[in-house]
């Protein structure tokens, strides 16, 4: 047999493939991104990143119906966007099998709140299975779905940033292919009018019952007895951790985590002298086993925030005297280290959006995407971001609430069809005078550049249908349109002026070509060394390309500007900002250098 | 069976990833179980960049646990000072001598650390510092991107390890085109004594 070494969401893919997915849809958010992106390897399953995560788990949720394998896939709060997709689909189960992959962040590494969505489980009535390794994660695709058909119910499948990212080995199987199940009309099961959601409900509890007697003999349960002083619940990479800090105890792995095997963890319970529940985030083990009448320590031991490490586990399990040895004592005298944040790339456009909005002194409502950046310094222009879309409201809001400012929200392209439309015709519709600046740099660029509709790049790079933004923001009835190259500072300021002036629901597209979509005409700008007097002003565009040379000006002694030829892709904000005329444009690019630039 | 784990840190950029998964790939090679653990999404924008591979019988962490990474590969001067807290004492530092500022020194008041507080810190910290010209040597054989060759095979070397086994999963996870000069990079970073 093969084996290979996976990342969780690598095997998550092998494993839809090896199950007999066929149809599989997602939009990209990080840690789920590179499930999709693996699935789309495979010609045998039809894959697309779509609109949204709410779009996604829809079309996985009517290829089940049709009666193909289906598959969605999201981060954390990409659930919340599909939630109510997944509340109708808990009480019209399902025709084939229906897995929905849900990756939660805990530690915050690229998202604006830690949830912990086994809670999506209880809340929705639908079983859970987590993985702690690659191999499970991608047997887990094909349980998930084989319990989907046998108990006619959606599954989700947890990870965490972890467990998607983390590599272990791997073995390979064969796909297995399943014929079509029939669709058949049954609108007593598939239409979700009161009447028969009211008869859809005891169905439900009754199969959420079924999958609890499951659970108590599912195999990725599993009791593992060591020594019986300590026992020990725990899932995902959290079991993980805890093996390496108590390599002797006695534990129960949990792989099925929602319904929760009452009869296995009363046993283990009796078995072992202390029980702990060692999980990351929310006391959710730890509640329901309260709740069966279990004596159970867990969150007064380890941390309820943050993501775990065998050392924080250590840290706490020392803390409460559960190991002798503390964690290895390391602490340096190293002094302030500078912090190496993500920045915008060298040339990226959003830069000078946020060049000039900073200039301008607006209020800034942004969104999730790469310009979520433009709230660091040295631009902090920001005030506020939420989540995918919120922008367009929180500005209409803010209007409403009589800011005492000029106010903007800024949206990228793939947010603005994410979840910026409905808003943006709320704005229209209730005459709302607020300016919408859609920085459109045709990817979706902080997940790794994937298509969208602005773009209409397909999962596949294949070149699709283009949504035109100026046309879909006309056709709402916004009268006040300007599409402007964010590359002509004064253009762009200009347009921002006017839209705000004219006091109705105005839109700016400000094209800012992202550098790995499209390249600036010109190649690699240089300071002309014996002009520069060190004034700064480049500094403060925040470009990874320019730092301060050993060279002092002579005048003032301050450190003149350089820039790193290999890191500087010739956009020319320097340029535009140098008042001493110091800095010298690169040469033309050939013709044939430059891919579409400003489509 | 050999027993390691090893972090690697960088800047967004230099090849950290790619560096860890030949890592992991010379440890299944020669039988071992391995895990091997990062985060993408920022490591594109500039940000810092870790990767933790471990080698063992039967792993079960992906994380290397804080003070006990054998084999610390620091790919840029104030990266390692960052991560310092994981090597073990005792254990291996790997310092390429190569500094990527971060902006906040350029636009604000923070210093990048100079050269001998990094040294003093990484000397108390580790049994045994290598201080490797990796970008120099890289630049030298015409390819600022082998680096990571000089950086491997410098590491092969302190793990007395045939040169073989990596040279073969390198070759296999390089471009073709600069295989040889990862080839050239791996020999001078293995050959030469970079202990301070």
């Amino acid at each position: 047999m093969m084996k290979k070494l996976l990342s969780g969401n690598e095997a998550l893919a092998r494993g839809a493939w090896e199950a007999g997915v066929e149809v599989a849809a997602a939009y990209p958010g990080t840690p789920s991104t590179e499930i999709l992106e693996n699935v789309a390897h495979y010609p045998e399953i039809y894959a697309e990143w779509s609109a949204n995560e709410k779009v996604a788990l829809d079309i996985a949720i009517g290829a089940a119906y049709a009666g193909k394998r289906a598959m969605a896939t999201m981060k954390h709060v990409g659930l919340n966007v599909a939630s109510e997709s997944l509340f109708y689909v808990s009480y019209t189960g399902v025709n084939a099998g229906l897995v929905i992959v849900n990756a939660d962040d805990p530690g915050l590494h690229s998202s604006q709140n830690e949830q912990d969505n086994r809670h999506y489980a209880r809340f929705a009535k639908v079983p859970m299975l987590e993985p702690s390794d690659s191999q499970e994660a991608k047997d887990m695709v094909g349980a998930a779905l084989d319990l989907s058909e046998q108990f006619d119910t959606p599954v989700i499948l947890r990870t965490t940033t972890r467990s998607s990212h983390a590599k272990s080995v791997v073995a390979l199987g064969e796909r297995k292919v399943f014929p079509k199940r029939p669709y058949e009309k049954n609108p007593q099961k598939y239409v979700m009018i009161p009447g028969h959601a009211k008869r859809r409900h005891p169905v439900v509890e009754a199969r959420l019952a079924q999958l609890a007697e499951y659970a108590e003999t599912c195999p990725f349960n599993a009791m593992e007895m060591g020594d019986l002083s300590l026992g020990i619940v725990a899932a995902g990479p959290s079991y993980q951790y805890a093996r390496e800090v108590f390599p002797h105890a006695s534990f129960l792995k949990l792989g099925m985590v929602w319904p929760m095997p009452k009869r296995l963890i009363a046993e283990f319970a009796s078995r072992v002298k202390r029980l702990i529940v060692v999980e990351e985030l929310d006391p959710f083990f730890e509640e329901n086993i309260k709740i069966m009448g279990i004596p159970v320590e867990g969150k007064t031991i380890f941390p309820v925030v943050d993501e775990f490490s065998p050392e924080v586990v250590r840290q706490a399990a020392y803390a409460a005297g559960l190991v002798g040895q503390p964690p290895v004592e390391r602490a340096f005298d190293k002094g302030a280290l500078p912090m190496r944040p993500p920045v915008l790339c060298a040339g990226c456009g959003h830069r000078d959006v946020f060049w000039i909005l900073r200039k301008m002194k607006v209020t800034v409502n942004s969104d999730i995407g790469c310009y979520a950046l433009g709230v660091m310094p040295p631009l902090t222009a920001t005030d506020t971001i939420g989540c995918m879309g919120a922008s367009i409201g929180v500005a209409t809001g803010m209007r409403r609430g009589d800011l005492e400012f000029p106010n903007v929200a800024v949206i990228g392209d793939s947010t603005f069809f994410h979840a910026g439309m409905p808003a943006l015709a709320n704005a229209v519709y209730n005459q709302t005078p607020i300016t919408t600046i859609v920085v459109d740099n045709r990817t979706t660029g902080m997940t790794g550049h994937q298509g969208n509709p602005a773009s209409g790049l397909s999962i596949h790079r294949d070149m699709h249908t283009r949504v035109d933004i100026e046309a879909v923001v006309r056709g709402m009835g916004v009268e006040e349109v300007h599409t402007v190259d964010s590359r002509d500072l004064k253009g762009f300021e200009e347009s921002v002026k006017q839209a705000i002036k004219s006091n109705k629901p105005a839109v700016v597209i400000a094209k800012t070509p992202c550098v790995f979509v499209t390249s600036h005409p010109r190649e690699a700008y240089q300071v002309v060394t014996e002009d520069c007097n060190g004034c700064s002003m480049c500094f403060r565009i925040g470009c990874p390309a320019i730092s301060k040379s050993d060279v002092l000006d002579e005048k003032y002694k301050r450190p003149k500007a350089y820039i790193d030829p290999l890191a500087c892709v010739g956009c020319g904000l320097c340029f535009d900002v140098c008042a001493p005329q110091a800095i010298l444009e690169g040469a033309l690019k050939q013709e044939t250098m430059l891919a579409a630039h400003v489509a | 069976m050999v027993t390691a784990n090893f972090l690697l840190a960088g800047v967004g950029g230099q090849g950290t990833l790619l560096a860890s998964d030949i890592l992991a790939d010379i440890g299944l090679r020669i039988g071992a179980d391995v895990k091997k653990s990062e985060v993408h999404g920022m490591s594109q924008r500039g940000g810092a960049v870790t990767s933790h591979v471990r080698w063992g019988a039967r792993i079960a962490s992906p994380l290397c646990e804080k003070g006990a990474v054998d084999y610390f590969i620091a790919q840029e001067m104030l990266e390692a000072l960052r991560w310092i807290e994981f090597v073990r004492p005792g254990g291996t530092v790997l310092l390429s001598r190569q500094q990527i500022v971060p902006t906040s020194t350029v636009y604000g008041a923070d210093q990048y650390p100079a050269d001998e507080s990094i040294f003093s810190v990484v000397r108390q910290a580790a049994g045994k510092v290598l201080l490797i010209d990796a970008r120099r040597v890289a630049e030298e054989l015409g390819n600022p991107r082998v680096a990571n060759g000089v950086l491997l095979g410098a590491l092969s070397a302190q793990m007395e390890m045939p040169a073989e086994d990596w040279l073969e999963v390198i070759i296999a996870r390089v471009p073709q085109k600069h295989a040889e000069t990862n080839r050239k990079a791996f020999i001078v970073g293995r050959e030469k004594d970079w202990a301070i």
